[in-house]
């Protein structure tokens, strides 16, 4: 479904990917894990187009990811909950809502959309007419992954969701994301908690400093002596 | 009373100027944090337009002020050329960039109008031929009831159109996050020529009004109302439309008022001073949100 090939991105002089390759196929989740600056929201942000890749490829279901308009890729079936949830501070949850289904202009289907929103995250229901920026982290989580579903995607990229909240909250989200999965969505996930995100991942990438360094079936990796070492604290 | 009516009246159809104006600054400033110095020049282009349109129409047995519309469509199209051509290429090149483009903008605007139309003051032909109507003793030209309503149906209008259409959520959600803006599916490129389209047209609505009031042009008519509308819309918080509104109302009464109650000289003075303290106290201006340092 998603195919990325000897991709390097450059910030100025500093090399973030260094060639990194990996594919995710459809109906899987997929992890990308990886400490600080390992280069995880880079990945993401050059398939999102935020980014400019300086050579490699990005296919998608065969198409060049690279040429197309950062703003086409949620028509394309492609939506992104970035890493620190970046919702619409001032404007309310219906607003941030409306925003996810932008590119959709039946105004009917927005509606029946939102419900099924709705019905996943009741909080936000009833928080309806308040503002994004006044929602506490978990709230607002809930609300960025809320306006990604909005675009009815068929891949959605999950950058760091477990970011900052408590660990309640934390198995909330990672229960969230196999709802979804089951819904039908492939799940890319970016996860600094390997613990979390190898025990709902079908496969996992490991990445350091700008390059891929492990990889394979999640299960396989949870016994893995490196990464027990590296990522699990054992 | 009558002259405290009048004045009002009076104030308020200026400060109906000076808020439509504002918007067009405040959209521009709110969606790219920068101050478009050449936007009060706008008003020239438009006042120009109308000036050589409006014979046009009455020669045609249509009314004078239908000119406006023709005004709104070549000030939208300079103003998305200047942001085709000048501003976009600049963009993420710094602030003092943007600036030294937007006055830069500003003098060629000027300086292009003086070439095309000469060094003398147009004179405009009368836009409304309306009577003027007593109230409470007060005379009252209907005119600057017109405008004056005219410029509160527009401010509505765009309220109603930021709030409640999927453009102008759009617009709005642009300067609040233009990444995130991006991953939901937005042009953020196009919204912002949108932006200044609509910022430039409300300029020559703007234009309208102002020469019904004093029906002349001047090649540099644009940086005196310019400069009068920026400080009514950091007056009311810059990137806040209602702000816009309320500042160039305020702006209008002082002027107005200052004029006739105390003496013609102390209105900017008064005005300034307005500002200063207002900024003193709330540095975000007075619908704006306090976070940080900004103007
Ligand atoms: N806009 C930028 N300009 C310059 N360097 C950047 C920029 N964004 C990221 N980098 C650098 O690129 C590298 C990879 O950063 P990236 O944000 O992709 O890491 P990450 O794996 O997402 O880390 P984290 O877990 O902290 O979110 C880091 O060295 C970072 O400093
Ligand atoms: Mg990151």
């Amino acid at each position: 479904m998603l195919e990325v090939k000897d991709l390097v991105v450059n910030y100025g002089a500093v090399e973030a990917l260094k060639g990194i390759s990996f594919t995710i196929e459809k109906g899987e989740i997929v992890t990308l894990i990886g400490a600080n600056g390992a280069g995880k929201t880079t990945t993401m942000h050059t398939i999102s187009g935020l980014v400019r890749a300086k050579s490699g490829s990005i296919t998608y279901n065969g198409e060049d990811l690279l040429k197309i308009r950062p703003s086409k890729l949620i028509e394309k079936g492609i939506a992104h909950v970035p890493e620190g949830r970046h919702v619409f501070p001032e404007m309310t949850v219906d607003e941030n809502l409306d925003m996810g289904a932008y590119s959709c202009k039946d105004k009917k289907a927005v509606e029946a959309i939102r419900d099924d929103v709705f019905e996943k995250f009741p909080r936000l229901r009833e928080r309806r007419r308040q503002l994004a920026g006044t929602l506490s982290g978990g709230e607002q989580q809930m609300l960025a992954v809320g306006r990604a579903l909005m675009g009815q995607p068929s891949i959605i990229l999950m950058d760091e969701p477990s970011m900052g909240l408590s660990p309640i909250l934390v198995e909330e989200v990672f229960s969230i994301i196999e709802e979804i999965h089951k819904a039908g969505i492939t799940v890319m996930l970016n996860e600094q908690n390997a613990r979390m995100a190898l025990a709902i991942a079908d496969r996992a990438y490991v990445l350091e400093t700008g390059k891929i360094t492990i990889s394979g079936k999640a299960s396989d990796l949870m016994q893995d002596e490196r990464i027990r070492k590296a990522y699990l604290g054992q | 009373m009558s002259i405290f009516l009048q004045a009002l009246i009076n104030g308020l159809n200026q400060g109906a100027i000076y808020a439509l104006i504002a918007l067009g600054y405040t959209m521009v400033y709110g969606i790219l944090r920068m101050i478009n110095f050449a936007h009060g020049d706008f008003i020239m282009v438009g006042a120009y337009t109308i000036f050589y349109t409006a014979p046009i129409m009455v020669s045609y047995g249509m009314p004078a002020w239908m000119a406006v519309l023709i005004a709104v469509v070549v000030c939208a199209i300079v103003g998305v050329l200047v942001e085709r051509i000048a501003y976009k290429p600049v963009r993420g090149s710094g602030s003092i960039s943007a600036l030294i483009t937007a006055l830069a903008m500003s003098l060629f605007l000027e300086n292009l109008a003086m070439v095309l139309f000469g060094p003398n003051p147009k004179t405009v032909l009368k836009i409304f031929k309306l009577p003027m109507i007593t109230i409470l003793g007060a005379k009252i030209q209907m005119k600057y009831l017109l405008t004056l309503g005219i410029g509160i149906a527009i401010m509505i209008l765009m309220n109603v159109f930021v709030h409640a259409t999927r453009i102008g959520k759009a617009m709005r959600a642009v300067p609040q996050d233009k990444e995130a803006a991006t991953i939901v599916g937005i042009d953020v490129d196009r919204i912002i020529t949108l932006t200044f389209a609509i910022g430039c047209a409300l300029a020559a609505v703007a234009a309208l009004m102002y020469v019904s009031t004093y029906p002349r042009c001047t090649t540099d008519m644009g940086s005196m109302m310019g400069i009068k509308a920026f400080i009514a819309a950091v007056l009311g918080g810059i990137g806040i439309i209602p702000g816009a509104m309320l500042g160039g109302i305020i702006v209008g009464l002082i002027e107005i008022f200052v004029k006739i109650y105390l003496a013609p000289g102390w209105y900017e003075a008064i005005t300034y001073g307005i500002l200063i303290v207002v900024l003193l106290i709330k540095p975000s201006g007075i619908l704006g949100k306090n976070t940080g340092v900004k103007v």
